[in-house]
This record gives C-alpha cells, structure tokens and sequence, in this order.
C-alpha cells in the first residue's frame, strides 16, 4: 500500500464501511453485492486481455464472449432479482455493453407489451433461450427524438397478407440500434404502418434480419455496423435498410392496434403510450450518472493524494497536490455532487417501484410529475456529470489523457447518456412544460402538489413581470434546509419569469409554438433551477435521516458544500432575485473554502466508500494500493505497439535518410 | 448541392470571400493557400479519409509516410522549413504528421547549444540522419521542473557525465517521438559537478542505435500506450541506466562545465524563453484555434440540414438552427472562434513589436508578454475545450460517431490544457504578475501615472464608474460600455484578491500559505482580466475594418455576443457591488436574445469563410454540399467492421444460437 493513501486511510473521521453501507442501502446488501463481485472476480472464464490494447474488432469479439457467458453464469450462480442482476452487470460489464443484451432489454419487453398472447407464444421462448436475437430499431440517420418524423414505411399488401417495409431514403435508414451491426438476427422494427391507402402513425413489427445458419443478411436486407465512434467500442451499433421487403401480416405486434387480414384497421383502445419504460430507463440513468460520476472522483483523489507536485513553501518536500486549493477547489465539489446524485438516483429508483405500484392499482394521478421529473433529472445529472468527468481527468494533469487513467473511457461512454433516452435539450422542455401548465393552475387559482408545490406559495399580485419581490426570507448559509429554502425561491423566480416571458411572446407572435421556441432559453433555465431545488432538497432530507452521528458530520459537510457552491456558481441567480445579500453570497465564498479544508482530511475515505473494485475503475492512476508509478510502467509495457524493441515501421526512416 | 444549404447562402448580407481573405491575412494569402491545399489535396498518400478506422500502429506508420511525403514534395517545390507553403500543408493535412518533435529538438539545440554545437548537430537534423524527441516530462513531474529527477553527473576522470534515471518517478514519461521514433533525446537533467547541484540543464543523448535502430546500452525507451487521441504520435518511455556521454554533449550556450568539473554560468536563457513564449501563441493559432473553426463549420452546416419536429403543427419539421436552444449552444462558440483569431493575432503582433528591445537585450516587456501569453493560452484552450465539446453534443447521437469528426476534434483539443503549460498553473503566474503590478501602483500613489503600468492592465488605475450607465438594452450594445464594465469587473477581483491576501498575511499567515489559501479567488479575478483583455482585442481589431462596413457588421454582432454571453454567465460578479443592477442584466439578456436572430442569418456564411476544404474537415456531417446523410452512409461502409468477416460469429455467436437450441 501507497504510504500516502495509508495516512489518508487511518486519518479519517469516519469508518467509510458504514458509509458504504448506507449506499447500498443496507449491510446486507453490501455483503451481497461484494459476494456476488467475488464470484466475478474468481472466476477465470470472466478473465480477458486488457480492452485498451485491442482493436475495435477484438473488443467486439471480447463482449459478444462476455454476453454469452453471463446468461449462463447468472444462471449457474442462481442471480435473477433484478438488483442482483445489477451488481453483477456492474462489475462484469463496467460499462453495461452487450452486443446481446438488447435482446434482452429490449426485444423481449417490446414483444411482452406490445405483442399478442399468440406472438409471445410464438417468440417470446426462442427470444429468451437466445434461439433468435433481437434488437429493437427505432431511430432513423435523419430521425431520432421527434418520433412522428420517423420515415420508414410498412405497408400492407391484402393479396398476400404481408406487409411491405421499405426504407424510402437516405435519412430513413435505421441507424444506431446496438447489436444490429452484426449480432442479431431479428429486430423489432418501427415503421409508419400504411394500409387501405391511409397513414395510421408508428407501429412495430418483428423483421428477420439474418438467415438462421449462415447469419447472412436476407435478400432486400442491408444491415451493417456504423463505424468507429467515440466510445462503445465493444458494441456493433447498425444500420438497416429494408427495400420492398415482405414479412407475414403475424408480425406486425398486434396486442394494441390490428390489421385485419382485408386490410382494415383497428384503432387501440387507449392511444397512450406505455411509457412506463421509458421513464423507468431514465429513472436509472440518473442512478447511473452518480455511480460515472463517483468513479471519476474515486480516480482523480485517489491519485491527487499519490501525486507529488512543487512547492507550497520554499524548500519542503513537494506537497500532494490534493492540498493545493486550487486543486481541492476542483474535486471537492464534484466529490459532493456524486453523493448528491447518489442519493437522487436512490430516491428515482423508490419513486418508480412506489409509483408504477399505484399505477398498477389504476392511480395515474402521479404519472405527470414522475414522467417531468425524471425527463428533467436525466438532463440534469447527466449534463453535470458530462462536465464533471472531464473535470476529474483535467484534474490529473497528462496522466489523465492516458487510457491507463481509464477517466477517457468513463466518458467516451458516459456522454452518449446526454443524447439517448431523449436528447437533454428536449428533456428540459419536457419538464418546462410540466412547470408551465403547474403555473397556469397555481394563476387559475388551484393548488398543486409535489416537488412543483412552492409555486403555491407565489405572491399573487404581480403586476410587471420584470419587478422582483424582495422575499421575506433570511438565508442561513450553515443550515441546508435553509439553503433549499433559497433554491427554492431561485426555482420559484425562474418559472415564473419563464411564464411571464411566454405570455408576453404568445401576445406578440399570436402562435403559441413560436412564442415557446423564443422563450426556450428561459425555459431551459427554469427547469434548471427547478431540478438544482430538488437535488438539493433530496441530499439535504437524506442527511437528515441518517443515524450513525460520525457519517451524518461528514455528508452534512458535503451537502453545505454542493449547495453553497451552486450558488457560488449562479450567484447571479440568488442576487438578482435579492434571494441573497452581496455580503452572504461573499460569505458563502469563504465558507465554501472552510468546507475544502474540513473535507480534505476524509477526501479519500469518502471515494474508498463508493467500494469500487479495482477492475470496475479500469484505472492505473485510482487503484485502492495506490501504487500509481510502477503500474503505469508495467501498464505501458504491455502496449502492443512494445512487443517489437524496433518498430516495422523503421523502414520508413531508413529510406527518408536516404533520399534528403 | 443540398437546396437547404444553399439556401443559407443565398442572400449574403456581406462577402464571404473578403471574409476569408482578412482572416488569410491578405488575398494573396489565401491564393497561395489554395494553391498548397490543391497540391495536398491531389496526392493520394496525404488523404486523411481513413484515418477513422486505423488503429494505433497503422496512425503512426501513415503519419510517418505523410511526413516523407511533404518533405519530398517541399524538396521538390523549393518550400523550405518554416516558410507558408510549409504551414498551409500541415493545416490542410490537419498536422497529421510524424516527426513534430524532431523540429523542436532541432530548434532547442539552435537556442541552447553553443555555435559549435549548433554546427555539429544542425545539418545532422535538417538531413534527418538523426531524428530528435525533446524528454523534459517525467512521470512523477511535469509542469515544476525543478522538481524533475533525472541526474547527470559528471565524472573528470572520463569527461563524461553519466545519465540517469534513479527512480520509477523519474523515467521521462509522454514526449513526442520517443516510443519508437527518435535516435537521440535532448534530455533535461539535474546537473551535478564537483558534487554540487547546478538544476536543470540540455543533454543529448544517442538512445537508439544508428545502424539497426535498436535501443542502446543502458537505454531503455517504448511506447506509453494508448491515449485519448493523438494517436499518430509514438509518445514514450525512457529509462536510462548510467548512460555515459561525453561532455561535449551538454548544450553550453548559457552554461558550460570546464574538463576539470568547474560549474560557469554564461547568462540567463531570457531571450530563448522570449522564443517559447512565441511557441505558445503560435500552438494556439495553429493547433487549438483551428479545431474550434472546425467544430464550428461542422456543427452549423448540419444544424441546418438536421430536421426535427416541428415549429408550428402546420409546418415541415424546422431546421434544428432554427431553435433558440441550438443557436444558444452553437452561436457564442461561433463568436470565440473569431474572437481567438483576433486575440492570438494581436498578440504574435505584439511579441514581433517587443522583438526589436528583447534583442537588444532590454527585457522590460518581458513580464507583461509572459503574463499574457501564459493566461490567454490558458483562458483559450479552456474556452475551445468546453466549445468544442458544446458542437459536439449539439449535433445529438451523429456527434458521437467519430464519422462525425468532432469526437476526434475534441480528444486532440482537450490534450491542450495540459501541454505547454498546465493550465491552473498558467492562470495562477498571471494572477502574480497582476497582483504585483496592482501592488506597485500602491506603494507609491503619487507616481502610479497611467504609463507606468504595462498597456494590457493599465485600465487597473484608470478611473472607474461605481454604477453602469446603461438604460435601454440598446445600450448594451456599445463597445466601451461593455469593455468598461469587464474592466470595472476584474479591477474589484483584482483588488479583492489582494486584499484577501492581505488580511490572512495580517492574520498571520505565512506567505506562501496565504497564497495557497487564496488560489481560487486569484483564478477568478485572472479569468475577468482575461475576459477584459480578449473584449479589448476585438473590439479594437474591428474599429479597424471601417473600410468593409458589411464585414464589420457582421463581426460587430459576433464581438457583441462574446461580450454578452461572458456577462451572463457571469452576472453574479457583476451584480455584486451593484455595479450592474437586476434590471441591467434583464437588458443585456434581451440585447443577448435578439443577436441570435440575427446571427442566424449569416451563419453558415460565417463558417464558409474559414475556408476549410472538406478533405481538411474530414467529416460526413460538415461538407461543404451539405449531403451529411448519404456520406455518412457510404463511409459507414467503409469501416473494416463491414468490409472485413465476423469472427465473432464464427466463434461465439453460431455456438451461442445453435448450443442453446440443441438444448431446447
């Protein structure tokens, strides 16, 4: 062990296993999911070269290997609940790339929503014992968020009773699907469903793809993989073209909407979306955001507390550059918004199952704010972490633009989490809209409850928009219910300038969409605000709750940490709104620096409790010993590009010697 | 041509062409830059199309050939080193280049060896019958370099000094060119004589053998691995065992050790630091600048071929530029990537000013241009990074694909915060100069004249309005009325720093942990200064194009932009003392609203006039015709996952669906 970390380790206030504790959410789980992370880690079948040094190709090769195998384990090892699942995805994956695993995610809850009783007999079993794969196909190369605009077209021929698919252009070309480069076999397809001469909007069918066998694409197919991209080397994301190509009338997922054999179209009962998936997905991704974001941190403390750089006074052995506050400055804060997220993506996850309970009971009534909620947390977090993991890998200097660092990995996978499940953007408006029709009934004189409840609590009388009440609230800056109060009023001012500017351009524009398009910057930041209120309204109730007094001391340090320094950061916000004095916002800068000293001491204590195994972090510079140097040597040693002492390419030089 | 971009270029309220030409730096300029780029362009060898689906090894050996190939064609075509042509073809091959290092290796001996050496070693590099790598870096240092390990010391009896590297810390770690490349290595070592310690001095040391490339006696070099990018570079590892070479081979011009090991010191390297500060400006303008213009070009033109949903029901689905959210996230990076223009211009101007005094040995401007080029380089690449990053996430799932070309963009951009300089360190010996200069002027009021202060921070003693003027959003748009309330900014955090500084001295504190203890407020009153200066810049620069009205508009709405988007995003420092009061910035947030519309129009036009040829670019969304789709299309077929099998298939996913069907 590093002698540095090993000081770090025994001057913590705090002992991080009952912190660890607390993030799994009990000491059962803990020892549950370190038990499940042995099987993984003993077990020499789930062994492979380091990713790093192989092509794209090979690190295909290595997850279609990893998928295969881990159905089987899971199963030998007897992991089926859906949290077990997780831990052993977590720690095998790392990064949850599997070629099969849309099948999974996917194929299968697609075809058991959407199909038949007599569909999922028909597929549902070779779905399941992988007898076919599949992959769900949604976006298009010109189409992705805006789901109307989809192109692709499946029409129905009554003559044979088959529908007809066909990608009429460039744009309609189905693009992104993960397995559909060159796994999967069959691919449950979304097309603009075409019969009798009419347009009746998006449905699903089942397309097989490849011929069962040879894996060639069938005739009328072109499918293939989309080239290099920035991260997700491991997963063959595709193309598919479709030119007149004929499948059964059966195949169309008839559970919902029909065609009937003559053509004629039976509507649904309820046109609504199941969204229920879509919100669960992204309900995680915010879960998912906190754990990218805390490995970051794990990373870039661990080794800022190895990492030795100039002087702090003239003639001392140079300081770990974890004691410049420049550099506590840099990671502290991020260090907070992991634990934030944390406990944001634990609270996402409760408020689903308790939800999806009621709507299973047929209580909709939550349905609205859950869907806004988690379409605004998901942009949120996700942006903030995109930010933060760049942050952590600036924050170790040249090392950190080493894959041994692995920070590169962590976000060349982490960022498409920006664009996918809802492009962040569109994700804000969501919950801006959420906002504007929770204003609107505030103004109508009804109540609204939930997160978006102090919109009740606007003084009613106010005549120019432009004209801020001075609020009747004194911020105390060491008391985090205090501070959400602030937030609080910032959220509570943004919307209502976003409403109030939306209202003055609907009067000019007499179009009610132009008028959101021109007040979409405003828009944007009220969700924002309203997102910032919850983050730090949810950190701030978990702390309270905690029981063990030495973990409650040290997270109520980094909960006054994340909300002062978000208003360090938007002080603007807090001034404007004379939420805050000019002389507390310069107090709660110095107290933000108090903060840093009073975090350094348990800085590494604090990533030890995210319990990360070494194999998960993929990362020289963050290993738990903390021998950085000598691992980074013998890391670089194993670089193919070393396995010759004179490179081929020497030729090259030789001749170029010879000619000038 | 894509009739939605065409469109966008229909109507030009200025000419794209005068455009181009002022940032060529004269038509001439860009007439000889085209010739190069035609030339470039018409061989098949410095095509950059594959570069996407290359791995690590096939980068570095076509980046090799590239080299060999330029430096035929420039022996051919009489380009000689250094010249325009030279530039032109490494920009239009976006520097993919091997060898980069060699040309600094060679011009450190010119700046550091003596004639003598220069004599010995020079024509060896320019015939490249040996190639250089410069190894300062080590893997337990970097940006302190007193703090490097790596000894040399000399032993009379040979009139040797023996190199080496004591510990695992102390290996060089990262230069260019090393992995498998360089011959020789000017080293940078601990030097010791007579056994004292004399700090940091040049060494070169033959590491690979001449005749079969094979490392030498003592000398162990290789590859550090894969990195984010810059994959062409064979950045290395060298461990050196007491390697022995002879004294002759310290670079002496400003320090020699005699035969008996007595230690001279000739001078100070002042004049060679004036040369690498130059290099710092010339990186930003060559290697960080461009990859924002590029960024730019890119996300732009397939924002406005890129539909999504609809702006009204009755509407085709609008062009995703048409969203105030998209040009929210694309227009202020569209303003930097003018704005460092002017800025890095500006100051290559200025150290060709200043040139004259260095070399008469007067140093006075010395601080000031270290000062300068240090924070600008920080502040830039900073900018450029987070820019860079912003078109790419503006351009939704295709940005990520590196068909895209803007990942490639940013993981070459983002190396920039850390080379030449870390950046926190940047900012942080800025803020010094700033806060001694801020200090003199109050030792002694009476002399603190305007003109005792360096022309970039004399505004700190100018006199200074307590309240902004502005009343309409209009006036928001006035050059001095924004450039002055970033000046009045940075004057308070300038003076706040110090005072802070002062009051834990008083406490106190000792010096250096006073420092420390107030690093962040330094930063962010280095930050509103460099605001202030980049502000000043271009404002000034576009004073002086009265006689092109319509490019002056057209980048007057630019400038006016930058200068808003750095107030509100950083209102909260404006607001503070009440220099801007609640319903100012309500002003200049409506002045900032109603610029978009208007840039709007002119987008395109403005990313047309960096002039990037598409092979440059190397994008499937950013052409020049606008066909993003159907070459995304066609170069998606061109990756080896398609043209080469599947032998994943073979061998896990055939056993995979026929195993498990066999046990159904």
């Amino acid at each position: 062990m590093n002698q540095d970390l090993q000081k770090e380790r025994a001057g913590a206030s705090f002992n991080p296993e009952l912190l660890t504790n607390v993030l799994d959410g009990s000491p059962e789980n803990t020892r549950r999911r370190r038990e499940i992370e042995n099987l993984i880690l003993k077990d020499p079948d789930f062994q492979h070269e380091n990713l790093n040094f192989l092509s794209r190709s090979q690190r295909y090769e290595v997850a279609v290997k990893k998928s295969a195998t881990m159905v089987e384990k899971m199963r030998k090892f007897g992991i089926s609940d859906a949290d077990e699942v997780l831990w052993f995805k977590k720690l095998h994956l790392v990064n949850f790339v599997e070629p099969v695993g849309l099948n999974y995610s996917m194929f299968i809850p697609t075809l058991l929503n959407q199909g038949t009783t007599a569909q999922q007999e028909k597929w549902l079993h070779s779905s399941k014992g992988l007898e076919i794969i599949g992959t769900y196909t949604q976006t298009e190369m010109g189409h992705g968020t805006h789901l109307r605009g989809l192109e692709t077209t499946a029409t129905y021929d009554p003559e044979t009773q088959e529908f007809i698919l066909n990608s009429p252009t460039v744009t309609s070309i189905k693009w992104w699907p993960g397995g559909l480069g060159k796994t999967s076999n069959h691919a449950i397809v979304l097309a603009q469903l075409i019969t009798q001469g009419k347009c009746y909007g998006l449905h699903a069918f089942i397309v097989p793809i490849r011929e069962l066998g040879t894996h060639k694409p069938l005739p009328g197919i072109t499918v293939g993989d989309i080239g290099p991209k920035f991260g997700y080397d491991e997963m063959d994301n595709g193309y598919l073209k479709m030119d007149s190509y004929r499948i059964p009338r059966e195949n169309m997922l008839m559970k919902h909407a029909q065609v009937k054999p003559d053509g004629t179209y039976v509507k649904p009962l309820s046109n609504k979306l199941t969204y229920g998936t879509m919100v669960f997905i992204r309900a995680m991704l915010v879960g998912e955001s906190a754990r990218c974001l805390s490995k970051a941190c794990t990373i870039a403390i661990r080794y800022s507390a190895v990492r030795h750089q100039s002087e702090i006074k003239p003639g001392e052995p140079e300081p770990q550059i974890l004691d410049y506050q420049t550099q506590q400055y840099k990671l502290f804060p991020l260090l907070a918004t992991a634990y934030a997220f944390q406990f944001i993506g634990a609270y996402m996850k409760e408020t689903y199952h308790r939800i999806n309970e009621d709507i299973g009971h047929g209580d909709l009534s939550e349905l609205p704010e859950l869907h806004a909620l988690t379409a605004g947390l998901k942009a949120f977090t996700s942006w903030t972490t995109n930010t933060a993991i760049e942050a952590c890998r600036m924050a170790c200097g040249g090392h950190g633009y080493s894959h041994s660092s692995g920070l590169p990995n962590i976000y060349v996978n982490f960022t498409p989490t920006c664009t996918f499940e809802g492009e962040n953007t569109v994700m804000m408006l969501q919950t801006a809209r959420f906002l504007m029709k929770s204003y609107d009934q505030v103004h109508s004189g009804k109540l609204v409850c939930g997160m978006v409840s102090y919109l009740n609590d606007l003084p009613s009388q106010r005549i120019q928009p432009q004209q801020v009440a001075v609020w009747p609230t004194v911020v105390d800056i060491n008391s985090p219910n205090s501070l959400t109060e602030a937030y609080k009023l910032r959220a509570a001012r943004l919307v209502e300038i976003a409403a109030k500017n939306l209202q003055v351009e609907v009067i000019h524009r007499k179009s009610k969409e132009v008028a959101w398009n021109l007040t979409s910057i405003d828009l944007v930041r009220a969700s924002e605000a309203h997102c910032h209120y919850v983050a730090v309204k949810l950190f701030t109730e978990k702390v309270l709750q905690l029981q063990e007094k030495s973990i409650q001391a040290v997270l109520r340090r980094l909960c006054l940490l994340y909300s002062l320094y978000g208003i360090s950061q938007n002080a603007g916000d807090f001034l404007q709104g004379s939420i805050m004095t000019e002389s507390q916002i310069t107090q709660v800068n110095e107290r933000i620096k108090e903060l840093l000293t009073e975090i350094r001491p348990d800085a590494v204590a604090l990533v030890d409790a995210f319990d990360f195994q070494d194999v998960t972090l993929g990362s020289v510079l963050g290993r738990y010993d903390g021998n950085v140097y000598e691992n980074l040597f013998e890391w670089a040693k194993k670089s193919p590009l070393n396995k010759t002492e004179v490179h081929e390419s020497y030729k090259h030089l030789k001749s170029l010697q010879s000619k000038l | 041509m894509h009739p939605d971009i065409e469109s966008e270029r229909h109507s030009p309220s200025f000419t794209v062409e005068e455009l181009t030409n002022m940032l060529d730096g004269g038509a001439q300029n860009t007439a000889l830059r085209r010739k190069v780029e035609s030339i470039i362009h018409g061989e098949p060898e410095l095509s950059l199309k594959d570069n996407y689906f290359m791995t690590q090894n096939e980068r570095y050996e076509a980046a090799v050939k590239k080299k060999f190939h330029i430096l035929m064609l420039a022996q051919r075509l009489g380009w000689y080193h250094g010249s325009r042509e030279l530039q032109y073809a490494s920009r239009s091959v976006s520097g993919d280049l091997g060898f980069g290092i060699h040309h600094i290796f060679q011009q450190s001996i010119r700046s550091l060896g003596s004639e003598e050496q220069i004599a010995k070693w020079d024509p060896l590099c320019s015939k490249f019958q040996i190639l250089g790598t410069y190894a300062q870096t080590e893997m337990g240092h970097g940006t302190y370099l007193q703090g490097l390990e790596t000894e040399a010391t000399y032993e009379a009896a040979t009139q040797e000094f023996v190199v080496h590297s004591p510990t695992m810390t102390a290996i060089k770690w990262w230069p260019g060119d090393l992995g498998r490349s360089a011959t020789h290595a000017l080293v940078q070592a601990q030097l010791i004589c007579s056994g004292a310690r004399q700090g940091m001095h040049a060494f070169i040391v033959p590491i690979r053998s001449l005749d079969d490339h094979s490392p030498l006696p003592g000398v162990t070099t290789g590859d550090i691995g894969p990195k984010m990018d810059f994959e062409h570079v064979d950045n290395g590892f060298l461990k050196l065992d007491h390697v022995r070479i002879p004294r002759e081979n310290m670079l002496n011009r400003f320090a020699k050790v005699l035969p008996d090991g007595t230690y001279i010191k000739l001078g100070v390297p002042k004049s060679n630091y004036f040369s690498m500060v130059v290099t710092r400006v010339e990186i930003l303008l060559s290697e960080v600048l461009p990859l924002l213009q590029k960024a730019c070009v890119i996300a732009i033109r397939y924002s406005v071929i890129r539909h999504q949903s609809r702006l009204r029901p009755s509407d085709p689905e609008a062009k995703v530029l048409d969203y105030q959210t998209q040009q929210q996230k694309l227009f202020p990076p569209l303003a930097m990537a003018y704005a460092f223009h002017f800025v890095g211009n500006h100051l290559l101007e200025f150290f060709h000013h200043s040139k004259s005094f260095i070399l008469n040995r007067d140093f006075t401007l010395l601080p000031e241009l270290h000062a300068l080029s240090a924070g600008l380089k920080a502040m830039l690449s900073d900018f450029c990074i987070q820019a860079v990053e912003q078109c790419r996430r503006a351009c939704g799932g295709h940005g990520y694909s590196k068909l895209s070309g803007l990942p490639s963009l940013l993981t070459r951009v983002t190396a920039s915060c850390t080379y030449e300089g870390e950046n926190t360190v940047l900012y942080l010996q800025t803020a010094r100069f700033l806060i001694k200069s801020y200090r003199n002027t109050q030792k002694s009021p009476g002399s603190a004249s305007k003109g005792s202060l360096p022309q970039s921070i004399a505004y700190l003693t100018a006199p200074d309005l307590a309240r902004c003027p502005a009343q309409t959003a209009a006036d928001f748009l006035r050059p001095e009325l924004y450039t002055t309330a970033w000046a009045h900014v940075a004057v308070r955090l300038i003076k706040d720093s110090v005072r802070h500084l002062q009051t834990l001295r008083q406490a106190g504190a000792d010096e250096h942990d006073a420092w420390n203890q107030t690093t962040v407020i330094h930063i962010q009153a280095t930050k509103a200064h460099l605001h202030y200066v980049t502000v000043k810049i271009f404002t000034e620069a576009l004073e002086k194009l009265e006689s092109q009205p319509a490019i002056q508009q057209v980048l007057r709405r630019l400038c006016d932009l930058y200068a808003l988007h750095g107030i509100l995003t950083n209102a909260g420092d404006f607001l503070h003392d009440g220099f801007l009061s609640g319903a100012q910035i309500d002003m200049a947030r409506k002045a900032y609203l109603d610029l978009l519309p208007l840039i709007r129009k002119d987008a395109i036009l403005l990313t047309d006039a960096f002039d990037f040829t598409d092979q440059c670019l190397n994008s499937a969304l950013g052409c020049y015709d606008g066909h993003a789709y159907e070459r995304l299309f066609q170069w998606a077929q061109r990756s080896p996952t398609n043209t080469e099998g599947n032998p994943a298939y073979e061998k896990y996913i055939r056993p995979l669906l026929q195993g498990q069907r066999a046990r159904l």
